[in-house]
């Protein structure tokens, strides 16, 4: 188990968001979106252009940058986690 | 039983349920496969059983936690319209999340009823859902359908008819208990709120709501006394401070309210769902193609290009045959005029000048518009326009906008009226400004048929033929070029010039490619823009034509005005490599880019009326003996491309706007910029002369 920001999360890999480090509005906009402690998300695909990122949340393809991603933090699941 | 209902649809952007707004009510309405399309309330009804139904599309939001413009119309709406029903629509194939919205719905009101879409879409991902466990879990009445299915609508319409009636039971269970600081948080304030205008409900909401501190409170809570005001803030300070000592800050208590929302939702969709295995680790084979590295972005240019293409080819016949009928047309509306024994002078000037114009714009604004739209309709449907801003947000980034700029700017190809329209979709209010400030150096279909001809007349024919065909188009790509790069340049200028706010996180939901059906997106584009956008052109052509007419035909010391204020212009002209009809052209084609090229030409051939040119050579004769060099070419080509744009477009800045300040900086901003660039290249043209 390894703990990183979501900016961290590698291509198809999966991981349960521990924490949200932004306040205020930005925080519940993100949460809003499934972006919430105890969610599981996936990493799908990046643009070409490297930024934003496409994650599946809830079912749901939601594409964040960088500079957001970044404070969500989370906990990869290893492969074998997932059963 | 009533005769008269009021039903309120909500639920999460993305779901269909526009289509079922549209299904229910027959209305015409817009919808495209991406989130944020509808910001207004849209309103229709219809009658079932004798009963008329009164039905309100809410914007799609995710939460009711109020975020946004959107979210606080919908929180409102639910709170305080005491609608007779709340039906929300739901995805099949991403039911927790839909959930949520649901549940914080059955907070505040028990007459909800759930409704999920999408069915067959579940079944292709072989999704598996018990509906009738759903229902007795969230003691709500649940329906599943397929909003393309007639059969299902008409499902729709007798399951909505008979929970009105009170037919089917709804037992009120609380749908979702939260941890119990805040549970005792809420006991201690809902008390203080007054019996006679809140229901025990709306007090349990309002007490989350007075918790978390959110900011826009609803009217009819803030309308209280101040008294009463007072206490109820007290109590709801000392609860905080209660939660405070228990080591709960706010902002701790926003998310235990979120994880128990969340984790109630999981829990539900997962008694009632069974799937087989799917892997959701890996994107779809289209999502890959459409954002590889390589690949990505140039199959997306190829895909507008090609949009391009076809409108611009397969306008140009049916431009020239509704000429021709029009032309066919004009001694029998003029007969019918004289018939009406107007007085001659007026006759002229509605034949030869409103119906000139009207007809003008119509014949060479509606058939490119008509291509253009149903295609670039499917491509949203299909949902390659969300997959379009993500591949350019980057680029779009560094100058302070976002990717959604794109998406108006692909807009503005066809019409930039409509692009400004789609800035609605950003939600950043300094990206939307200058977005749509920004839209008209986008050329629109009226503007690229003259860029067309006057590069192959003039670019082209330097080069022997096939050559010249090719190196005329390059040098389209290149005027396309500059406006992107001009769009981009100018809306970071305005970004960066504009306060200096924390922007609003960036998000946007990429919808699974979905099946569209054609004739809607047909019919849909053409009411909704096309002839939307149409009627508001002609509506300005009709006073246009006529002013033209008399400029061209009123005589002042035996020259008509038209010549008198061209010359007044001339010196401005010339200055920045042009000449002064060309400028008083430009400026009297402000109701329509379209009527740039017939009014020019009325000028220089000093006849009364607007005429067309019998082929492309003559066009080519004509300007160069009125003096019109390479140079000339360019920069008309360039101030075309960058001035103000058309009066549909700024009276639609206007209305998206709010605010007659922009747009006259809607107007001030490009035309500034085409002045600047016709400088800078006549300088640069003369100094190249000079110098060698």
């Amino acid at each position: 188990m390894l703990y990183h920001t979501l900016a961290d999360l590698p291509l198809t890999r999966t991981a349960i968001i521990s924490s949200l480090s932004i306040q205020g509005d930005l925080r519940r906009r993100i949460q809003d979106l499934g972006f919430s402690p105890g969610n599981t998300v996936t990493a799908l695909f990046r643009s070409p252009l490297g930024d934003p990122t496409a994650y599946r949340v809830f079912d749901t393809v939601i594409a964040l940058r960088k500079k957001e991603a970044k404070h969500i933090g989370i906990t990869i699941l290893e492969k074998e986690d997932l059963s | 039983m009533k005769s008269n209902y009021r039903i309120i649809l909500a639920g999460n952007p993305n779901v269909g349920k526009s289509t079922v707004f549209n299904a229910l009510t027959g209305l015409k309405q817009h919808t495209g496969n991406w989130s944020g399309k509808t910001v207004e309330l849209a309103s229709g009804s219809f009658r079932h059983n004798n009963c008329n139904f009164l039905l309100e599309d809410l914007p799609g939001t995710y939460s009711l936690i109020s975020n946004s413009p959107e979210e606080d119309v919908a929180r409102d709406a639910i709170l305080f319209e005491n609608p007779d029903l709340i039906l929300i629509v739901a995805d099949a194939t991403c039911l927790t999340r839909n959930l949520i919205l649901l549940l914080q719905i059955m907070e505040i009101t028990p007459k909800v009823a759930l409704c999920v879409n999408l069915m067959d879409e579940a079944n292709r991902k072989h999704i598996c859902l018990d509906l009738q466990k759903l229902s007795s879990l969230l003691g709500i009445p649940v329906l599943g359908i397929s909003a393309q299915k007639r059969s299902d609508i008409r499902n729709l319409k007798e399951f909505i008819s008979s929970v009105v009636a009170g037919k089917t039971s709804i037992s009120s269970i609380s749908p979702v208990r939260y941890p119990s600081p805040i549970e005792d948080a809420i006991c201690k304030i809902s008390p203080t709120l007054p019996n006679a205008d809140f229901s025990a409900l709306q007090k349990r909401f309002l007490s989350l709501h007075l918790l978390e501190t959110r900011k826009s409170l609803p009217p009819s809570f803030s309308s209280l006394p101040p008294p009463v005001l007072s206490s109820i803030e007290q109590v709801v300070t000392e609860a905080k401070q209660t939660l405070f000592r228990q080591d709960i800050s706010e902002i701790r208590i926003h998310d235990l309210i979120a994880e128990s929302l969340f984790s109630r939702s999981r829990w539900i969709t997962e008694q009632c769902i069974s799937l087989s295995k799917t892997n959701t680790t890996t994107p779809s084979a289209i999502d890959r193609l459409l954002t590889s590295r390589w690949f990505g972005i140039p199959i997306m240019l190829l895909f507008l290009g090609l949009l391009l293409w076809i409108t611009v080819s397969g306008a140009n016949y049916p431009s020239s045959w509704l000429m021709q009928f029009f032309l066919w047309l004009k001694p029998y509306f003029a007969s019918c005029l004289t018939f009406l024994s107007l007085p001659p002078f007026l006759i002229l000037l509605l034949t030869d000048g409103v119906y000139q114009t009207v007809t003008w714009v119509t014949a060479v604004m509606l058939p490119p518009m008509l291509i253009f739209f149903p295609l670039f309709t499917l491509l949203e449907d299909l949902g390659f326009l969300p997959r379009l801003a993500f591949n350019l947000d980057r680029s779009f980034q560094r100058f302070g906008s976002c990717g959604k700029q794109a998406l108006t700017m692909c807009m503005g190809l066809g019409c930039n009226a409509v692009g400004v329209t789609g800035c609605r979709i950003i939600s950043e209010k300094k990206e939307r400004f200058a977005s749509m400030i920004t839209n008209g150096f986008i050329p629109c279909n009226g503007r690229f048929s003259l860029l067309i001809t006057l590069s192959t007349l003039f670019i082209g024919t330097l080069f022997p033929q096939n050559l010249g065909s090719v190196i005329s188009t390059l040098f389209l790509l290149f005027l396309i070029s500059c406006s992107v790069l001009l769009t981009l340049f100018v809306t970071g200028l305005l970004t960066r010039l504009w306060s200096k706010t924390l922007s609003a996180p960036f998000s946007l939901e990429l919808p699974p490619f979905r099946r569209p059906k054609v004739m809607q997106i047909f019919i849909r584009s053409l009411l909704d823009r096309t002839f939307h956008v149409l009627l508001r052109a002609l509506r300005v052509s009709v006073p246009a034509g006529a002013l033209i007419w008399l400029l061209a035909n009123v005589e002042v010391q035996q020259t008509s005005l038209l010549s008198f204020f061209s010359f007044f212009l001339d010196p401005f002209g010339k200055f920045l490599g042009m000449d002064g009809m060309i400028l008083l052209a430009f400026l009297l084609a402000l109701p329509a880019n379209e009527i740039f090229l017939p009014i020019l030409l009325m000028g220089y051939l000093s006849s009364g009326t607007m005429i067309e040119p019998a082929n492309l050579l003559t066009l080519k004769e004509i300007f160069v003996s009125q003096g019109w060099t390479i140079l000339t070419a360019i920069n008309v080509m360039m101030f075309s491309l960058l001035h103000f744009p058309c009066a549909t477009t700024l009276l639609t800045i206007k209305k998206e706007s709010g605010s007659f300040l922009w747009t006259v900086y809607g107007f001030l901003i490009p035309t500034a910029t085409a002045i600047f660039v016709c400088m800078i290249t006549t300088g640069c043209w003369t100094l190249f002369h000079i110098l060698f």
